[in-house]
C-alpha cells in the first residue's frame, strides 16, 4: 500500500537524518531507487526546486514525493512521517530524558553518526556528479560528456571561489539561478 | 488559544520567508523567539541550537516543537510544527501539479540540465559544511572515509546494502570506542546519568 509505503520510507528518513536537508538525500535516493520510483536525474530536479522554496528542504522533499505517488493525502502522509520523529524526540528530551544528549555513551553513538553522515552525503554528490559527467549506458563503455564535466568544475570554482570574495560566498539559489541560465544557453536552445 | 494561534503565525512566517533550509532559519527563529516575542532566552537558543543538531529530522522542526513547547506544552509544539510546514506544504503541493509538464517546455529542461550540474556540487559543498563542523579524529576520520567508500561500492558495484547499515554501524563503532577508552581509563569516571 502506497500510503504504508511512503509513511514507513519517511519516517526512516526523519528518523536518521542529522545534520539537515542534505543528509535526507542519501536516505530518500537508496528507497527510490529500490522502489524505482525516480531516477537520480528526477531527484536532483526536486533538490532544486526544494533549495528555491521556502521551508524545510526535507519537508519539501517529502511533500513532494508524497504527493506525486500519493496525491495530497500522499503528501500528508509522508510530511507527517518525515517530521514525526524530529518532533517525538525533542518532547523526549526536554519533558523526559533532559540529560540523554549529555550522556556520553549517546553522545558518543551521535558522534560516531554524524561523520557517516558526511561520508554517505559525499558519495552521493560524487555519484550524481559522475552520472552527470558520464553517461552510463547498460552493457557498454561510459560516454564522456565534456560540456557536464566542464559545467562540472565551472559551477564548483565560482561557488566555492565566491568565498574567498563575498562573506559566505554566492547562496545556493544564485548558483541555481546561474545553472539555469547556462542550462538553457547550452542544453536548451 | 490567542497564543497558540501566535505561535502558528510566527513560524508559518519564518517557514515562508526562509529558502535554503534549516540553518538558513536559524537567524530568523532568533530574531521572532529571542528579540521579538521574547520566548527564548539567549541561552534557550544556544541549548535548541545544540540540541537541534545532535537530533535525526529538519533543524527547523526541532527548533519549531521546542519553542512551542517551552510556551503551550504539547499543543504549543503542535501548532509551532503546523506553523511551521504549513506554508512550505501548500507550496509544494501546488508546484507538484504543474512541474513535469513544465519540464517539457524545451528551454526549462535545458535549464535542470544544468541545475542538475549545479545540484551535484551543492551536494558536496553539504558534506564539506557537516564535516567542518565535527570533532576530528583518527575515529571520525575513519568513519567518514569508510562510509563514503562503501557507500559509493554501492552505486558503482552494484552491491546491495542500506546506508541506515552504515549509520548503525557507526554509531556502534564509536560508542564501543567510547567504552573501550572509558574502560582503559581503569573506570576513573563514573558516569551517572
Amino acid at each position: 500500500m502506497i500510503y504504508l509505503k511512503l509513511f514507513l520510507t519517511f519516517l526512516k528518513v526523519g528518523l536518521f537524518a542529522f545534520g539537515g536537508g542534505y543528509a535526507a538525500v542519501p536516505l530518500i535516493r537508496e528507497t527510490m531507487t529500490a522502489q524505482n520510483w525516480f531516477e537520480d536525474e528526477q531527484l536532483m530536479e526536486l533538490i532544486a526546486v526544494s533549495e528555491s522554496t521556502p521551508g524545510p528542504i526535507m519537508v519539501n522533499l517529502a511533500t513532494y514525493i508524497g504527493a506525486k505517488h500519493g496525491g495530497v493525502l500522499g503528501a500528508a502522509v509522508a510530511t507527517a512521517a518525515v517530521i514525526l520523529p524530529a518532533f517525538i524526540i525533542i518532547l523526549l528530551i526536554v519533558k523526559v530524558m533532559k540529560n540523554a544528549l549529555k550522556n556520553e555513551g549517546v553522545k558518543a553513538a551521535v558522534d560516531g553518526i554524524k561523520p557517516a553522515i558526511v561520508g554517505i552525503i559525499l558519495a552521493t554528490g560524487i555519484s550524481m556528479a559522475a552520472g552527470n559527467i558520464f553517461a552510463f549506458i547498460p552493457e557498454d563503455a561510459a560516454v564522456f560528456d565534456l560540456k557536464a564535466f566542464v559545467l562540472t568544475a565551472v559551477f564548483a570554482l565560482i561557488y566555492f571561489g565566491s568565498r574567498k570574495v563575498v562573506k559566505n560566498g554566492i547562496s545556493p539559489i544564485v548558483l541555481i539561478l546561474l545553472s539555469g541560465a547556462a542550462g538553457v544557453v547550452l542544453y536548451g536552445i | 488559544m490567542k497564543q497558540l494561534l501566535e505561535l502558528f503565525v510566527s513560524f508559518a512566517k519564518i517557514g515562508l520567508f526562509t529558502f535554503g533550509g534549516g540553518y538558513a532559519m536559524l537567524p530568523l527563529i532568533e530574531r521572532t523567539c529571542v528579540e521579538q516575542k521574547k520566548w527564548l532566552t539567549n541561552e534557550d537558543m544556544l541549548n535548541v541550537t545544540v540540541i537541534a543538531e545532535s537530533t535525526p529530522g529538519p533543524v527547523a522542526i526541532n527548533c519549531a516543537t521546542f519553542v512551542g513547547n517551552k510556551q503551550k506544552g504539547f499543543l504549543g509544539a503542535l501548532f509551532a510544527t503546523l506553523g511551521m510546514v504549513t506554508p512550505s506544504f501548500i507550496i509544494i503541493l501546488l508546484i507538484s501539479f504543474f512541474l513535469e509538464s513544465f519540464l517539457e517546455i524545451k528551454w526549462v529542461a535545458g535549464a535542470f540540465q544544468g541545475i542538475k550540474i549545479a545540484v551535484a556540487v551543492l551536494i558536496v559543498d553539504a558534506a564539506i559544511r557537516i564535516f567542518k563542523k565535527i570533532e576530528k579524529n583518527a575515529l571520525t576520520l575513519t568513519i567518514t572515509a569508510v562510509s563514503c567508500l562503501m557507500l559509493l561500492a554501492v552505486d558503482f558495484l552494484s552491491v546491495r546494502f542500506s546506508s541506515v547499515v552504515i549509520l548503525l554501524t557507526a554509531a556502534a563503532v564509536s560508542f564501543f570506542v567510547y567504552l573501550a577508552k572509558r574502560k582503559g581509563k581503569g573506570g576513573k569516571e563514573n558516569d551517572l546519568s
